[in-house]
């Protein structure tokens, strides 16, 4: 794809190149000592802490109190609790798989091979259907286990999968609404928009949770969790629209004109010529969206749910553990951290990808 | 007649009507639903509940309150509260966050790298998360006996940390703000009139020097009467006495705020600092400027001016943020709207109050940072950011 240069730029020495950046100056040189200082410290002590001085089994408990670093037996002990909440012991592995099933979804959705409506959207259907069947049960002997009980991080994973399949099709129908020719239609969704992005995450959940059952009508309700999600996928649908706008305006307009003489449809157009180069123009900020989705599914634990936080917080509830409640949240803040971590990191690869496509 | 109906325009008008009142409809049906369910638990619209008083208790306040204060009133510390929450977040946010900023612009590898593993760390986690990390490490600090100090005046406990403040009457810190925020805004004004003439230099001067000395004696004679100028914390039997607390709930939720925002601040401001043209650095390079200069005079001006619209933006983010509060007992507005919600059910009037609350909080930055903006403004330069 790139052209080789006939001559190739000269090479610099590495070593050249270090004493530029790091050596260049007495004070730069100081600098660096210091950061390097400061970094071995650090990085010594958190190892020391987490992995040298630490007690790693649920036995060794009593030997906590001596020991200068962490106390994973908390976790030993606990870490059914953390990861799947009140659902019943001896269906464990159904919540594992699930949690599998839903993950390989995710990162089988960031293959680009994958990047067609239909593959993609038969690959979430079926994502989210075998993590449903797996965790409802119900089918295939499985008995059922209703959303009450679940909890941990499938319950945090459940809510991420179910705002993206609910909010990413109304993010498209709203971003399309809000470029609407006409200008009612415009500014309906305009002002549909504006409104949820003007109001914080919590409000919105709470108003779900709480406060929709005096709203609507009895038969509109449905579970707690579902209005909860409902509400949450409203909100990401908002966000994600305007990211999706952004993409379409900044396709030129020459290309929708050129679709318009061909005589193609308004569906025709929407979705051969400026859905595709939308999502192109405004993937980065698309998987941002995300990102700040997954790290935000925490809130829902505010509204009396019982995701990886809250089932983490009940881990170091009771009896001895309640001493270890940092070991408990830098579990939990590193489970995080791997997913919106990787999840950020991949969108950061796009964005390079994609602008040295644009040249 | 056909024709009429059959037209493009009548069509797109129709649709449009339709769509209109359908959304009406649904807007009055929710309405309706919703005053026969509350009319079905007896309760009263309108609001008139708001000079009730409450008869609830709550943790924080800026203001002296009692369990007997009108809902009003409660709303309106709350209201308060988030406000002192969000300045304080977003102030320390914006200091941490240059800091970030400038540590990852540098063109030492190995110290950007500082920056950048920050921004990983507390970018990556959520912000609950951290608030209720941050919150169970205070409240696990030693008892007020055995609380940390600083020259005996400032003390770091589990009970928060307490400092020392001015006795003087509130009305009189209004009165000096305002004196502040009126001097601030004079002065550009003043520099237009009189051109940057000799006269003007000096009445700035002047101004600079007569201000502190106008903001002692207000304090002075504001004082309450009969107590030192200066209220100190001190120990007195298992708790403080005196002095100016912060309780564990807003320290937590200060921290928090701070770091997190402080990494998403110095991505702001690294993008900032990138997106000033090379060409402009060159020119003050050639030009026989020193390295500090080139930064004050040329990148620093450029780049604020390319970060300020994304900065808003992060400051409402911010703001909307201080709502997961709630989590560790902080009272914000959200915090007093929902128990207040749960108190004397006037959902819908407390929901609406709760949206105008922060739909000012939102206006108001975006105001004052939109004048900002278009006073710096370089007229014909513009740094895509």
């Amino acid at each position: 794809m790139a052209n080789t240069p006939t001559t190739l730029p000269p090479t610099i020495p590495l070593t050249h190149t270090i004493k530029q950046n790091l050596f260049s100056s007495p004070f730069n040189t100081l600098v660096t000592l210091l950061t390097a200082a400061f970094f071995i410290t650090i990085t010594y002590k958190f190892v020391d802490w987490a992995f040298i001085s630490s007690i790693w089994s649920t036995e060794d408990e009593p030997l906590c109190k001596e020991a200068t670093g962490a106390c994973w037996s908390v976790i030993d002990a606990r870490h059914r609790i953390i990861f799947f909440g009140l659902f019943p012991y001896e269906e464990h592995w159904r919540s594992t798989l699930a949690c599998v099933v839903m993950i390989a979804t995710i990162i089988a959705s960031c293959v680009p091979w994958f990047w067609s409506t239909a593959k993609l959207s038969t690959l979430w259907l079926l994502g989210f259907c075998t993590f449903y069947i797996l965790m409802h049960g119900g089918l295939f002997g499985l008995s059922v286990i209703t959303p009450e009980r679940w909890g941990g991080l499938a319950l945090t994973i459940f809510i991420f999968a179910a705002v993206s399949i609910i909010g990413m099709p109304l993010s498209i129908v709203l971003a399309l609404g809000r470029r609407s020719k006409l200008p009612v239609i415009a500014r309906l969704f305009g002002l549909f928009i504006d409104f949820f992005r003007s109001l914080p995450l919590l409000t919105i959940l709470f108003t779900a949770a709480v406060i929709t059952p005096f709203l609507l009508p009895g038969w509109l309700q449905g579970d707690k969790l579902y209005r909860v999600i409902a509400g949450f996928a409203i909100f990401f649908a908002c966000y994600q629209a305007e990211n999706i706008r952004a993409g379409l305006q900044a396709i030129p307009p020459g290309q929708d004109e050129a679709g318009l003489t061909l005589g193609l449809s308004y569906m025709q157009r929407v979705t051969r010529i400026q859905l595709p180069q939308a999502f192109r123009n405004s993937l980065p900020a698309i998987v941002n969206q995300f990102v700040i989705t997954f790290k935000e599914t925490s809130i829902v634990t505010i509204v009396g749910f019982f995701e990886i936080l809250a089932s983490g917080s009940a881990a170091f509830g009771t009896g001895k553990w309640t001493v270890y409640y940092i070991e408990v949240y830098v579990f939990i803040a590193a489970i995080y951290f791997i997913f919106v971590f990787s999840l950020s990191r991949y969108g950061a690869y796009l964005e390079r990808k994609l602008r040295v496509g644009h040249g | 007649m056909g024709s009429v109906l059959g037209s493009r325009k009548f069509r797109e008008i129709f649709f449009q009507a339709l769509v209109l009142s359908i959304v009406a409809a649904l807007l009055i049906a929710m309405v309706m639903n919703t005053r026969a369910s509350l009319e079905a638990q007896s309760l009263t619209t309108g609001f008139g509940f708001l000079e009730r008083s409450t008869g609830w208790d709550f943790s924080f306040s800026v203001l002296p309150y009692s369990i007997s204060d009108s809902y009003s009133k409660t709303i309106l510390i709350g209201f308060l509260n988030t406000l002192l929450l969000g300045f304080l977040g977003i102030s320390l946010a914006t200091i941490i966050g240059i800091a970030i900023g400038l540590i990852r612009t540098s063109k030492n590898t190995l110290f950007a790298m500082l920056g950048t593993v920050y921004v990983e760390i507390f970018r990556n986690v959520p912000l609950i998360l951290q608030a209720i990390f941050w919150y169970s490490i205070v409240s696990h600090l030693p008892k007020p006996r055995q609380a940390y100090s600083i020259g005996d005046a400032v003390f770091l406990s589990g009970r928060g940390l307490y400092f020392p403040v001015f006795n003087i009457a509130i009305w009189s810190v209004a009165i000096m703000m305002l004196l502040v925020v009126a001097w601030l805004f004079f002065l550009p004004w003043l520099r237009e009139r009189l051109n940057h003439s000799h006269s003007y230099h000096l009445i700035k001067r002047s101004g600079w020097l007569l201000l502190p000395v106008i903001l002692l004696a207000i304090a002075y004679f504001a004082r309450v009467p009969d107590t030192p100028l200066l209220n100190m914390p001190a120990l007195k039997g298992l708790n403080f006495k005196g002095g100016m607390r912060m309780p564990p709930e807003l320290s937590a939720l200060v921290i928090a705020i701070a770091l997190y925002g402080g990494a998403y601040i110095g991505e702001v401001v690294r993008a900032g600092l990138m997106s000033v043209p090379k060409g402009q650095i060159e020119a003050g390079f050639v030009n026989g400027l020193k390295p500090f200069h080139i930064f004050s005079r040329i990148r620093l001006p450029l780049a604020i001016r390319a970060v300020l619209p994304s900065l808003t933006n992060q400051y409402v983010q911010l703001m909307k943020a201080t709502t997961i509060g709630i989590v560790i007992g902080f009272s914000d507005l959200f915090m007093i709207i929902s128990t207040s919600i749960n108190q004397s059910g006037q959902t819908l009037e407390l929901l609406a109050i709760l949206m105008i609350g922060f739909l000012i909080i939102n206006l108001s930055i975006a105001f004052v940072m939109n004048t900002i903006n278009k006073k710096i403004a370089i007229k014909g330069y513009e740094v895509k950011s």
